[in-house]
Parts: structure tokens; C-alpha cells; sequence
């Protein structure tokens, strides 16, 4: 089952780009693979905090290096939001002017490389599967993008690529660090390897640092950043979803899943200077966020910034921030793939996304209009969205951190200015939803034929998307249910072995 | 039961009766030698595979004590096999080329020779593999660059090729009075030219090692020509340029292969010492910047393509630093693959508009074929997972870390962030820009054939790489 759900896109990537009507093709994989994520989500046992559905063929003996494939709460959570975005961007995708066969084909190798990451078991796989979007973003943008396409596209990609590349450094250090009998590319052996203390405090720090960075740019960590905005704002819409709805999230789920429970001392070691940018994100890049003043400019910085609350939940190493980490991942995955799919729907409509030049468009597209404020809702973190319960989990795990100490430590001090951050995002989504969607509509937009509402068709994507965000908004105890067995055994065990 | 010399042997006589039944048959078409020749290569690299390797490199087992057949070498002989039958087929592509590069002559002239020539030089490459001596190393690697002296400058009616092979044939004869000068302070060192006595010999404290050092750097340097090594690359840009593309793509592949192999054989008694090691790293260090720096203006492919034979260079003398020769043969496979996938699109792209970047414009409305064979090409050279390339640079770096080579690792990760652009270029070309005409591109189905193979190739060993492996183990 697992591996139908890794492998669907795939092969259906494959079989459009020999020929098969590609659309309908990419919808019923897309279709396929929520339907096989849901059954996996029915079927997992939430009691257990160890991978299940485990398959595994071994590559090289010699090297311990197996393509392990198996799935636990976290990973589960981060492949169904997988699949919910692939479903919508797909869907969301309309007539291509050209080469349409490789769009669609470009987007489900995205899909298919970011669930096999995230139901990886061994760490080689768990990083090439991550790798093989990095080309069809590059023709995404390249392509079919608009704007300054071409420098977005070489930005994303050098940038991507040596982030990835400082990563592989920092896993073959962390394969390298455990004593020669039990070294694995297997993350449940080196869990356990670090479960017996075999990593040396001074070999922690150093992959500690290396993982945060080439996490980090792959995440858009401050001051590594500078791709995301740029690339967002050039990709066709579907990319920008996929990419900053999923392919993004692996950076966190890689810091979730490895660095954090396999390193605690590393985590310990560079927590502060780990706060001091997520500060840079929420804050400076906040404030960069209101500056904007295109739309399709401003969601990006505004994914970016969001970021930083996530890695205040992975920096308070417990076992609350981190699971409000992992809900605000799925709910901002969800929400910021809504706000780019109306965005891109606008461009298509009035040829520019520049905020003096649109205005009044709630009147003439209500169900836009609608849907984005609830979008940008959710991105602010308002009650009843699950974005809010991410957040704020993630605040009370901060700000009464896993290390127990008992003075108002820097942890406290960045919730305090990270709360900022949400007045910070109320701002710029009111302010942009204000002059898109209300005021006076321009001369120019008057008896514009293009200018219509969205089609019914495309409204069952954005209602799937805001029922998801509802849903886990008002009852996060399923997701939290579903995490829980993954952190409770890394955290305490990590917190007993002190 | 075949014992290892008789392949050598075989791949001589089928030579030599090439270029005689050349020789005397005027009438018929000569891309039949050709076909001739793939399929006696193919029968010895079959016949490679029931040879029985000897256990250790130091057991002579043919020509004296000149000539070893361990693991090692035999694998080297099914690469060079391989990467000749490559070529050729290549070459058959290429052919209307050199024809009309010999005008006023019958129209066949010269075509037999093109065929028979590698057949020499592939010889040469499975002898260099099998030397464990130095003077059977300096024999072969003559054969080999002598046929190279041919190959290099073969349509040499255009002033560029006859450029390049003037270029090959001085420096190249440079490099080998480097080497001659090496061998001859080595033996009055060591008072020997066998590789394995040298290493005894040095173990004794008796030995003067300053002259030994000296010697081993000069040989160091010849063979820094035949790797394409910061600073003895020069030659490189031009003469692969000027060349056959054919043969550009084996100078590329085969005579970097045999360099490396050579390098690994002949440093083995001397890698104890540290200022070898420092040498090599910083050497290393210099062609990773070079090549890949110098590559990111490049606007010709085939001159791209040489910077990065260079930059290649150095990820291998990284391998070579560290001195681990499975992860230099394995990252030499992947080069094999991938560079010869290059060549392969470029040769039939090169006759139908050009060898500029920008002749690739629209190759994907053209030919979807060969852009996707392009686009792996360029993706598995630049490193990108579930290709033969990335794994390269996995055990490369793997070493490099072990070893905790701290400045070659960080140099290693930013050239690799450059080579993503310059490769990534192409792409660019073949799948961005529209395509001046849409006229498709033929492809005879042998090229079709071996593009597909080398496609195949380059995706299985980024997945399954244990055959490679095991194939190395000692």
C-alpha cells in the first residue's frame, strides 16, 4: 500500500510523458493516491510509535543500504497532506498552452519524490526521493513561469542543490559517527544507535549544524531564504503549490524526523543561534512581508515567514511544540497552497498581480473573493482554522520548553516577539485582501469578459482544501492522536537519558 | 579456459586484419569494418567475463613480470571494451563528416583507418590497466597517445582539428619526457622499475627518499596531462574541440580512465608518504575550481563539455586523495555513462545544426528522444539522485569525509553548485527556448540502440549500484 502510494504518481509521470491523455491520467493518480493515503490513515495503529507497513529490498549489503519504505504517525500526517495538495494543484491545473504532457508529468514527479521522502525509512532514499523534484521544478518555472522566470528558476535550483548537497554531507557524517558495527542508512538503527548514546556530543554538534543548514535552505530559513519569494512568484500556480504546500515541508519533517530525536545535544548546543533566525524569518522577513506589493511577492515572503513558528515548535524540543509543529506544517501546507491556487487564478484573469492596480474584485468573483479570506484566515492563525491550533501549541511548548529550566530562558523570549508575529501576518493579509477583493473595481477591469467567477469545476479543489483546514481546526485531536506515539518515545527517552 | 594476455592479443589481430582487409577490399562500404569491429570487440569483452583474476596485484602473469590480471585490471578491460564499442558506433554516425573532409579522393577514403585506429588504441588501454611495471606502463601509454596523435587530427582539411592534434602531439610529447624523466630518477632511487619492488625498496631505510619523491612528482605530472589536472590542462578546451567529436569523447572517457588507473597503480608506494597526499589535494583543490569555474561561460557544448572533463577530474582526484580505487572506478563508470550519452546526442545533433549551446534550442519539439537522453546526460554530470553520477559523488565524498578532508569537501560542495548551472544550460536550451525550424531529427537505430542502453544504464546504477561494486571488491 505504501508503495502504491510512492509509486502512483511516479508511473503515472511516466505513462503521460509516453503518450497517455495526460490530465485524466494525473487526476485518477492523484485521486488514486488520496484514496490509498486515507485507507493507510484508517488502517494505522495509533498505539504504536514504530514504523508500520515496512517494506524493504536490500540494495548493498555492504553498505547497509535497503529501500525501506514504512510509515509512522508523522510521516503518515506529512504524505496525506501530500496528497490533498497533489489532488488540488492537479486539479487546479487548466489548459496548458504547450508541451502540456511534461506539466503534468513535471508536477506528479514532484508529488511522487515528496511521499516517497516522507515514507522513506532509509535515509539515502529519504534524500534522493527529495532530489528528483529538484529537475521538474527547474522546467516548472523555467517553462511555463512568469515574471523574472529565469533567474527564479536558477536561484531555486543552485540554491536547492547545494542546500541538498550540504545535507548529504551532514547524513554521511551521522552514518560515519556511529561505530562500524551498527552503522545503517536505516533510521531505526540509528535511532537506536542514539537511543545508546553511541553519537559523540562533539559529533552532534557538527551534523547538527550541517543538517540545520541544508535543512534550512531547503526551507527557506532565514538568512537562506532569498530563493523562495522569487521562485513562488514566477512558478504557474500548480508548482507554486506543490513546492511551498509540500515539497518545502521536507526540510521540517527531515528536522522532526532526524536531527532533533538523533541529536539532542546538537539541538541543545545550537538552540540559540537556531532562535536567533527563526526570529530573522518571523520578524524581519515578516516585516519584508508587509512591504510587498504584489500579491503572488507577498504569499511568498509570507510562506517564508511562516516558517519561523515552526521552528520555534522544533527548537523547544518538546514533545508539544513539536507536535504543533507538525499540525501547523499540514494546516500552512493546506492554507498556502489555497492562497496561491486563487492568486494564480487572478493572474490569469487580470494580467497583473501588482496591489495599486487591482482592487474591488469580491464584487465581480465572490467565491474568490471569499475563499482567499478564508485562506488568509487561516494563515493568520485565527481560531477554527488549524493553522490556530498549530500555533498555538507551538507557543505553550516554547514557552514551557522540554529542557525545563527554570529561568525565562531565550525560548520564552522568542515566543514573546514570535507572537508578534502573528499581528505582523494579520496585517499584511488584511491589507493585500483589502486592496484585491474591496474598494472600487479599476477602469480598466470594467466589461472585461475574462473576469468571471471561478468555475464550478475549480471550486470542489479550494472547498477541499478550506474543509481540511476546518476539519483539523475544530478537531486537531485526530492529527495530535496520530503524532503522538512518534515524539512521545523520542522526547522521553532523549529526556531520560540525561 | 582463457588466460588474460590472449585478449590483448585477440583485440591486436582483429586490428591489424581490419586495416589489411581495408587495405585490399576498395569496393565495398566501409562502415561494414566497422560493424566488424563492434563484433569482435563484443566477443573479447564477453570473453573477459570466464577470465579468472588473480588475487593480488603483485602476481605477474604474462609478459615477464610486466603484467598483472587482478580484479582491478580485468574490470578496466571491460571498460575500455566498452567504451571502444561505444565510440565506434559513434563513429559510424560521424562518418559522412569525415568523408566530406576528404574531398577530391574516392568517396571512402580514409574511412577504414577511422575504424581500425581505436581498435589499436583500446589495446593500448587494456595493456596500461594490466601494467604493474614501469616500463610496460610507459610501452602502452605510448600506444595509446600515438593512436590518439592520429585520431585526434583525423579530418585535418579543418584548420581546428589540425590546431588540435598540433596541440596534442606537443604537449603530449612533453608530458611523455616528464615521464621518462621520472622513470629514470625513480630506478636510480630505487634501483628498480617494478612497482612492487619499488614499495620493498622504499620500505628500507637505506633508501634516499628525496630522489624517489622527485621521480614519483615528474611522473605525477605527465600523467596530470592525461587526467586533464590543474595546471596541466591547457591542451584541453582546444583539442577537445578541435577533435572528432568521437574521438573527443574517447580521449574524455578512456584515456581519463587509464590516467586514473595508472595514477592509482603508481602512487600505491608512495601514498604512506604526507607531502604526496598534500600535493595530490592541492592539485585536487585546483582543478575542482578551474573546471568548474572556467565551464560557467561556456557557450559551446563540446568546449563545455572539456571543462567539464576537468572538473571532473578533480571529484575523481578527491577519490584519489583519499585514495580509495573503488570509489575512483565506480565514479569512472558513471563518468563512462554519462559522458558518452553526451557525446552520443551531440554527434547526431552536431551534423544537423551545430555544437553551440544554442543549436539545442527546441530539441524537445524536435526530438524528445534526444533531449530526454541529453537531459539525463546533463542531470546524472551535474549529480542529481537515481542517476550513476550522484552515486559517484556519494562515494566520493563518503571517502573524502571519512578521511575528514575538510577543504576538498567544502570546495567539492560549492563546484557541484556550479556545475548545476553550466549542465542545467543545456536543459535550458532544449527545453525553454522554441526551436528555430521543427524539422525531426533522424536516428539510425544503432544510435538509437546505444542511447537507449546508456539511458538504461545511467538510471540502474543510480538505483542498484552493487553490481559495480562487487565487481571492485577485492
Amino acid at each position: 500500500m505504501v508503495l502504491f502510494v510512492i509509486f502512483c504518481p511516479i508511473i503515472a509521470a511516466i505513462l503521460i510523458m509516453a503518450g497517455a491523455p495526460a490530465r485524466k491520467t494525473a487526476l485518477i493518480a492523484s485521486i488514486l493516491t488520496l484514496a490509498a493515503t486515507v485507507s493507510l490513515l484508517a488502517s494505522l495503529r495509533g498505539d504504536q510509535g514504530d514504523f508500520q507497513h515496512v517494506t524493504s529490498f536490500t540494495i548493498s549489503p555492504e553498505w547497509h543500504l535497503s529501500f525501506a519504505t514504512g510509515l509512522d504517525g508523522l510521516s503518515l500526517v506529512m504524505v496525506f497532506l501530500a496528497a490533498i495538495v497533489t489532488l488540488a494543484a492537479v486539479w487546479f491545473t487548466g489548459e496548458i498552452d504547450r508541451y502540456e504532457n511534461a506539466f503534468y508529468a513535471c508536477l506528479l514527479f514532484i508529488s511522487g519524490g515528496a511521499i516517497g521522502a516522507f515514507a522513506s525509512i532509509d535515509l539515502f532514499f529519504f534524500y534522493a526521493f527529495h532530489e528528483l523534484a529538484l529537475i521538474p521544478t527547474f522546467l516548472l518555472i523555467g517553462i511555463w513561469g512568469s515574471g523574472n522566470r529565469i533567474a527564479a528558476a536558477w536561484k531555486i535550483t543552485i540554491y536547492l542543490a547545494i542546500g541538498s548537497f550540504i545535507l548529504l554531507l551532514g547524513l554521511i557524517l551521522l552514518f560515519q559517527s556511529v561505530p562500524a558495527a551498527s552503522r545503517s542508512f536505516d533510521i531505526r538503527a540509528l535511532k537506536a544507535a542514539a537511543g545508546l548514546g553511541q553519537i559523540s556530543a562533539e559529533a552532534q554538534h557538527h551534523i547538527y549544524l550541517l543538517l540545520l543548514i541544508g535543512f534550512g535552505i531547503l526551507i527557506s530559513l532565514f538568512p537562506f531564504h532569498t530563493w523562495a519569494p522569487e521562485a513562488y512568484a514566477s512558478a504557474p500556480a500548480p508548482a507554486a503549490m506543490l513546492h511551498a504546500g509540500v515539497l518545502k515541508k521536507f526540510g521540517l519533517y527531515g528536522l522532526l524526523r532526524l536531527a532533533v530525536p538523533l541529536l539532542p545535544e546538537g539541538a541543545r548546543y545550537w538552540a540559540n543561534l537556531l532562535v536567533l533566525l527563526l526570529l530573522g524569518n518571523i520578524i524581519y522577513v515578516g516585516l519584508v512581508t508587509i512591504a510587498q506589493k504584489r500579491l503572488d511577492w507577498m504569499l511568498g515572503y509570507s510562506s517564508v515567514m511562516h516558517m519561523g513558528y515552526v521552528f520555534l515548535g522544533v527548537a523547544s524540543a518538546s514533545v508539544l511544540g513539536a507536535i504543533g509543529a507538525v499540525v501547523l506544517i499540514f494546516a500552512h501546507g493546506l492554507s498556502i497552497a489555497l492562497l496561491f491556487a486563487i492568486a494564480g487564478e487572478l493572474r490569469k484573469r487580470t494580467d497583473t498581480l501588482v496591489f495599486s492596480e487591482l482592487g474591488g474584485l469580491g464584487k465581480v468573483m465572490p467565491f474568490a473573493g471569499l475563499t482567499f479570506g478564508l485562506g488568509a484566515f487561516a494563515a493568520i492563525g485565527l481560531p477554527g482554522f488549524a493553522n490556530f491550533a498549530g500555533e498555538i501549541m507551538i507557543f505553550f511548548g516554547a514557552f514551557r520548553n522540554g529542557w525545563e529550566m527554570e529561568r525565562f530562558h531565550t525560548l520564552q523570549i522568542a515566543t514573546v516577539l514570535g507572537l508578534w508575529g502573528v499581528v505582523i501576518s494579520a496585517v499584511y493579509m488584511l491589507r493585500a485582501y483589502r486592496k484585491v477583493f474591496m474598494g472600487a473595481l479599476p477602469e480598466r477591469f470594467h466589461g472585461l469578459k475574462r473576469l468571471i467567477d471561478l468555475r464550478s469545476s475549480l471550486r470542489l479543489p479550494i472547498t477541499l482544501l478550506i474543509a481540511a483546514l476546518l476539519c483539523y481546526g475544530f478537531f486537531p485531536q485526530s492529527l495530535v492522536r496520530m503524532i503522538i506515539p512518534t515524539f512521545r518515545s523520542t522526547y522521553f527517552s532523549a529526556n531520560k537519558s540525561r | 579456459m582463457i588466460i588474460a594476455p590472449q585478449l590483448e592479443i585477440a583485440v591486436l589481430v582483429l586490428g591489424i586484419a581490419i586495416l589489411l582487409l581495408e587495405a585490399f577490399a576498395t569496393k565495398i562500404d566501409k562502415r561494414v569494418f566497422a560493424f566488424a569491429a563492434i563484433a569482435g570487440l563484443m566477443v573479447v569483452l564477453f570473453a573477459t567475463f570466464f577470465v579468472t583474476p588473480t588475487s593480488s596485484s603483485d602476481q605477474a602473469t604474462g609478459f615477464w613480470s610486466f603484467y598483472t590480471a587482478d580484479r582491478l585490471s580485468i574490470f578496466f578491460k571491460q571498460f575500455a571494451l566498452a567504451t571502444t564499442i561505444l565510440v565506434l558506433i559513434m563513429m559510424i554516425d560521424y562518418a559522412p563528416v569525415v568523408q566530406s573532409s576528404f574531398p577530391g579522393r574516392t568517396p571512402q577514403a580514409g574511412l577504414g583507418e577511422f575504424f581500425a585506429v581505436p581498435i589499436f588504441t583500446c589495446a593500448g588501454l587494456m595493456y596500461l590497466v594490466s601494467a604493474i611495471d614501469f616500463i610496460f606502463i610507459f610501452v602502452s601509454l605510448e600506444l595509446v597517445t600515438i593512436s590518439f596523435y592520429v585520431l585526434v587530427s583525423f579530418t585535418r582539411r579543418n584548420p581546428a582539428t589540425l590546431e588540435a592534434g598540433v596541440k596534442y602531439l606537443v604537449l603530449s610529447a612533453l608530458s611523455t619526457g616528464f615521464f621518462v624523466y621520472g622513470i629514470t630518477w625513480l630506478f636510480g632511487a630505487t634501483g628498480d622499475t617494478n612497482l612492487q619492488r619499488i614499495t620493498v625498496a622504499l620500505t628500507s631505510p637505506s633508501i634516499e627518499r628525496g630522489p624517489a619523491l622527485f621521480g614519483i612528482v615528474l611522473v605525477f605530472v605527465a600523467l596530470g596531462f592525461k587526467i586533464a589536472a590543474v595546471p596541466f590542462q591547457i591542451w584541453v578546451p582546444d583539442v577537445y574541440q578541435g577533435a572528432p567529436t568521437p574521438v573527443t569523447a574517447y580521449l574524455s572517457v578512456g584515456s581519463k580512465a587509464a590516467g586514473f588507473v595508472v595514477l592509482l597503480r603508481v602512487l600505491q608506494p608512495f601514498m604512506m608518504l604526507s607531502q604526496i597526499q598534500r600535493l595530490l589535494g592541492l592539485v585536487a583543490l585546483l582543478t575542482l575550481i578551474y573546471g568548474n569555474l572556467a565551464a560557467l561561460p561556456q557557450s559551446n557544448l563540446k568546449r563545455l563539455l572539456a571543462y567539464s572533463s576537468i572538473a571532473h577530474a578533480g571529484y575523481l582526484l578527491i577519490g584519489v586523495v583519499c585514495f580509495d580505487g573503488r570509489a575512483v572506478a565506480f565514479y569512472l563508470v558513471a563518468y563512462l555513462l554519462m559522458t558518452l550519452l553526451s557525446f552520443a546526442v551531440l554527434v547526431i545533433m552536431a551534423q544537423q545544426t551545430g555544437e553551440e549551446i544554442s543549436d539545442f534550442d527546441g530539441l524537445a519539439k524536435r526530438s524528445p528522444f534526444l533531449a530526454f537522453a541529453m537531459l539525463i546526460g546533463m542531470i546524472s554530470l551535474a549529480g542529481v539522485p537515481f542517476t550513476a553520477g550522484f552515486l559517484g559523488k556519494f562515494f566520493i565524498f563518503y571517502a573524502a569525509i571519512l578521511q575528514r578532508q575538510i577543504a576538498l569537501v567544502v570546495v567539492g560542495v560549492i563546484t557541484v553548485g556550479c556545475g548545476f548551472y553550466y549542465y542545467l544550460k543545456v536543459v535550458r536550451a532544449m527545453y525553454w527556448q522554441p526551436a528555430a525550424n521543427t524539422n525531426k531529427i533522424p536516428i539510425s537505430g544503432l544510435s538509437h540502440l546505444a542511447i537507449t542502453a546508456l539511458i538504461l544504464a545511467t538510471i540502474w546504477l543510480g538505483v542498484y549500484p552493487q553490481p559495480i561494486l562487487d565487481a571492485l571488491k577485492r
